[in-house]
């Protein structure tokens, strides 16, 4: 939403590019990010953490024909704004040329998105989170469990100005609600939403759901490591898509050749098609990029072909096609990412997932992924919060959690089932939408205590 | 800063806080990031502002800004305490904090050659040099190199009469090469994939001699790429420092962190197997040669500093005696549930964030008798493990899996030829167990991880761990399939 704060912003930002100018820069860009964040943490069914803050910052990229520097600051007035300048033109005086350097990208429109912005949202308090947060601690006491999670409440606001002629300013805000149960005889569970509007968020029956897996979860008996079909729920498909949006669907990892695509070809199975649009009401929308670029819906798979990646304006001009906006802030030896994924539902309800396994697992959530190898995709984790043996297609009961090192690329081909309903969830760095999903082989390397 | 101090723990008490403290802190940061020869991101960024938690009756509030007035003061303050009452409503165990005297005084990171001194011109060169001498190598594909410092200002002030400034500097570098062939990516760092990283000055990247190391560690990526792949099965290991630190963070260090024990990051990171029982119990952590220190005064190290968060002097605590659980990273609020005082290991990342119960420097302590190379002398068959790639471990800190960039055969004493995509995996207290050799002083070095995440909004700790090289008997050896 373009209100007051987004305007402030980009009269910063306009003003951080004056600076710039006239402390010598050819070309210059102020990224303003400004917020409100407040979060109330719970444990042991009672709130222990809870914090806000008010922060707002400049990031100036300053560039002398073809040298380009970054420097950024908490301070907004104009002395901060002039000392900022100066900083940045001290290391742009210094640094070599980056020889393809293309410029910081021009003026583009972005349409903006009502759907990211919540007055309800951005006017919760500290008591309205508490209210929320007791109706998790009673859904966790009614149930024997205990309760531990958090509610967070953002305003976030972006500005962004060029030298070039781009504009772009917003407001949106989000809200997360997480909460683990723990319940005697080793029960966990996991529940979360996240949502434009907190007022939509069920908290009562986020708790509910968390606490009624924990029960669920007690007594949980070991089974051997080894090849299960699996049923993964929303919460462990977000690892997915997260992963492979870190490891391959952005421009430069596929410049760097460390990307596992090639447009064309066939990393899912026909059920999988994945967009990045950040205009989705249905995500957490943010409809234009760090670079001030108007973000563009892409393709990432369709019915399991590869068919494109996320670009930001200097890998764009390497490749000759226009950015996508998906820039990050500068400097970002990441590349492009892409912050609003978005899986495409299938045609199986939710809860008949599991009928389709003869003997497999119910998997609630991944914990602590990471990469073994990169280009593969082959990543290692642990299950955690609810994990169940299905047989003939029902829950016969909970099992320890499992390691598995599996490729997430192998994984969409595998992919047999894909649920009619979504969630909208938090994913690495943007909000995420995602169905779950059956696959039809997952590879568990180990197993642990609980 | 007094004023500011002042003004913000008058209003909280008298708004009704019982105990309160300030931090106001600024963080100064500058980076050099190349790759393959360019110099892509060179940045500097400064960051101010203060933070004020309270407790009032029992429960926590904490509000920041960056807004550096006395009228920013009461208004945090105030709102500060608001949520502290909004806490109250779902308060079961009303926080108690364990006794110390008041924090008074200052501490500076010693440093030798200011690192923001140093003119960028000669930052740059240094490490164009080492990502040349990286990038030059035949069938390398891209190499990237990166230096950084961090250094903060930070006073701080409670309700007690406590009022401490530091300045806390720190330093990091690297140089890496990345070779690619088909689906095959092979990369080779130093010091570590993440940084070689220290408190201290410019004089500790000048010690990492970078520009030395990057062509072996090149030419080594390029060998991996034609290497055989590591093999699977039951193993003898050595592991090297570049490895073993990160062993040591997450499967000590974080388990004796008395946070997670009591539940409170749970719905994030998870909690620990490190439970109370087992240091009443003298619970055997691992073998007899394996002593852990969390130590917040060992030079060098990220985790060094004058006072923790709260006013807590720095000390140095033993984890790990002799292969037995011996104590916690604690806190004011939760050590008292354990019947001892704070450990003083909280720690905040920047004004905007409450302390956590964070690393200080976990170190695994050096035994006298053999150096690291006397080790590999002393292992007839086995591998040796260098160089972190990939790290996961469950959420009680029990089954973990790492991956190395490079595993060298031993066999009848001496390294031999490279293996490419080693894996290991085990339980933390019997892989500990299963230690039979820790180097002594020769192979002793601090390094650390300055990403260190955890918490609700998330956290960037920076950590340090001294650790020589160690071995282990019967590790699993070889995960997964490709």
């Amino acid at each position: 939403m373009r209100d007051q704060r987004a305007e402030d912003a980009l009269a910063l930002a306009e003003r951080a590019i004056g600076h710039a100018e006239r402390a010598g820069a050819t070309e210059a860009e102020a990224l303003v990010m400004a917020g409100e964040a407040a979060l109330t943490r719970f444990a042991n069914s009672q709130i222990h953490q809870n914090v806000a803050e008010t922060d707002a910052s400049v990031n100036l990229r300053f560039i002398v024909g073809k040298r380009v520097a970054v420097a950024s600051s908490g301070r907004t007035d104009d002395e901060g704004l002039r000392r900022l300048a100066e900083n940045a033109a001290a290391i742009a005086g210094v640094v070599e040329e980056l020889p393809d350097w293309a410029g910081l990208p021009g003026a583009t429109t972005a349409q903006d998105v009502a759907a990211a912005y919540s007055r309800a949202t951005a006017e919760a308090t500290p008591e309205w989170r508490a209210d929320g947060v007791r109706a998790v601690i009673g859904a966790a006491d009614a149930a024997g469990v205990t309760a531990y999670g958090s509610y967070a409440t953002d305003i976030e606001t972006f500005a962004i100005a060029n030298s070039n002629g781009a504009r772009q300013a917003g407001t949106r805000t989000n809200a997360q609600l997480l909460t683990v149960s723990m319940g005697p005889n080793g029960g966990s569970g996991y529940a979360e939403a996240a949502a434009v509007d907190a007022t939509t968020i069920d908290a009562a029956a986020i708790g509910r759901e968390a606490a009624d897996k924990a029960r669920a979860t007690q007594h949980a008996v070991h089974v051997d490591a080894g090849d299960y079909p699996v049923v993964l729920e929303e919460y462990a498909v977000v690892d997915i898509l997260d992963m492979l949006g870190y490891l391959g669907f952005s421009a430069l990892a596929v410049q760097e050749e460390r990307s596992f695509v090639e447009l064309g070809k066939r990393i899912g199975s026909d059920l999988v098609t994945i967009v990045d649009d950040g205009r989705d009401p249905a995500g957490l929308p943010l409809w234009f990029d760090f670079e001030g670029v108007a973000k563009q819906r892409v393709p990432l798979v369709d019915a399991g072909i590869c068919r494109g990646v996320v670009y930001d304006s200097q890998t764009a001009a390497r490749d000759g096609v226009a950015s996508t906006g998906h820039g990050l802030p500068a400097p970002n030896p990441y590349g492009p990412f892409p912050l609003n994924m978005i899986m495409s539902p299938g045609d199986t309800p939710r809860e008949d997932l599991i009928a389709g396994l003869d003997r497999g697992l119910l998997v609630t959530r991944f914990h602590y992924t990471n990469p073994v190898h990169p280009k593969l995709a082959i990543v290692t984790g642990m299950t955690r919060d609810g994990t169940f043996l299905v047989e003939d297609g029902r829950i016969v009961g909970p099992v320890r959690n499992l390691r598995f090192t599996q490729s997430y690329i192998a994984a969409l081909g595998a992919v047999s089932a894909v649920a009619s309903e979504r969630r909208t969830l938090k994913g690495f760095l943007g909000g995420v939408v995602v169905p779950a999903v059956r696959i039809d082989g997952w590879t568990f390397t180990g197993t642990t205590e609980h | 800063m007094r004023d500011l101090t002042d003004r913000a723990l008058d209003t909280a008490a008298a708004l009704g806080a019982g105990y309160a403290d300030i931090r106001i802190v600024r963080r100064l940061e500058e980076s050099v990031g190349i790759k393959t020869g360019r110099v892509e991101g060179v940045a500097s960024g400064e960051s101010e502002g203060f933070g004020v938690r309270v407790l009032v009756d029992g429960a926590w509030g904490f509000a920041a800004s960056h807004v550096l007035t006395t009228a920013e003061a009461d208004r945090i303050a105030g709102e500060a305490v608001r949520i502290a009452r909004a806490s109250a409503t779902a308060l079961r165990e009303p926080a108690l904090l364990s006794e110390r005297p008041p924090a008074r005084g200052t501490y500076e990171t010693p440093v030798m050659e200011d690192p923001f001194a140093v003119p960028l011109e000669t930052k740059i060169a240094d490490l164009l040099a080492a990502d040349q001498a990286a990038s030059s190598v035949e069938g390398v594909t891209f190499t990237e190199s990166m230096y950084a410092a961090q250094r903060e200002w930070k006073t701080f002030a409670d309700t007690d009469g406590s009022y401490t400034e530091q300045t806390i500097t720190h330093v990091g570098a690297s140089v890496e090469a990345n070779a690619i062939d088909g689906d095959e990516h092979q990369r080779r760092s130093y010091p570590d994939a993440g940084g070689g990283w220290n408190a201290g000055g410019y004089e500790y990247i000048r010690s990492l001699d970078l520009a030395g190391h990057a062509g072996p560690l090149a030419e080594e990526s390029v060998a991996l790429l034609s290497a055989p792949q590591c093999p699977s099965g039951r193993f003898t290991i050595i592991l090297d420092p570049s490895q073993l630190y990160l062993q040591v963070h997450e499967s000590c260090g974080h388990p004796s962190e008395l946070d997670r024990v009591f539940g409170t990051e749970a719905s994030y990171a998870g909690t620990s197997f490190l439970t109370p029982d087992k240091l009443a119990d003298g619970f055997r952590y691992g073998s007899d040669l394996i002593t852990i220190v969390a130590d917040a005064t060992a030079p060098g190290g990220m985790g060094t500093f004058g006072w923790d968060d709260e006013g807590v002097a720095a000390q140095a605590v033993p984890i790990v005696q002799d292969g037995i659980f011996v104590g916690y990273l604690s806190s004011r609020e939760t050590a008292p549930r354990i019947g001892r005082l704070s450990g003083g290991a909280m720690r905040a990342d920047g004004w905007n964030r409450i302390p956590l119960i964070r690393m200080t420097n976990v170190n695994l302590l050096p035994r006298p008798g053999m150096s690291l190379e006397e080790i590999v002398a002393d292992t007839d068959d086995g591998l040796y493990l260098s160089s972190n790639r990939s790290w996961s471990i469950d959420d009680r800190r029990l089954n973990f899996q790492f991956a190395t960039e490079v595993a060298y055969e031993i066999k009848g004493g001496k390294k031999g030829r490279l293996f490419k995509n080693p894996t290991y995996t085990g339980i933390t207290y019997e892989f500990w167990r299963s230690c039979d050799a820790v180097g002594d002083e020769r192979s002793y070095v601090m390094l650390g991880t300055p990403n260190c995440g955890k918490g609700e909004p998330g956290q960037t700790g920076h950590v340090g761990h001294a650790v020589p090289g160690a071995r282990f008997r019967d590790v699993q050896v070889g995960v997964g399939r490709w």
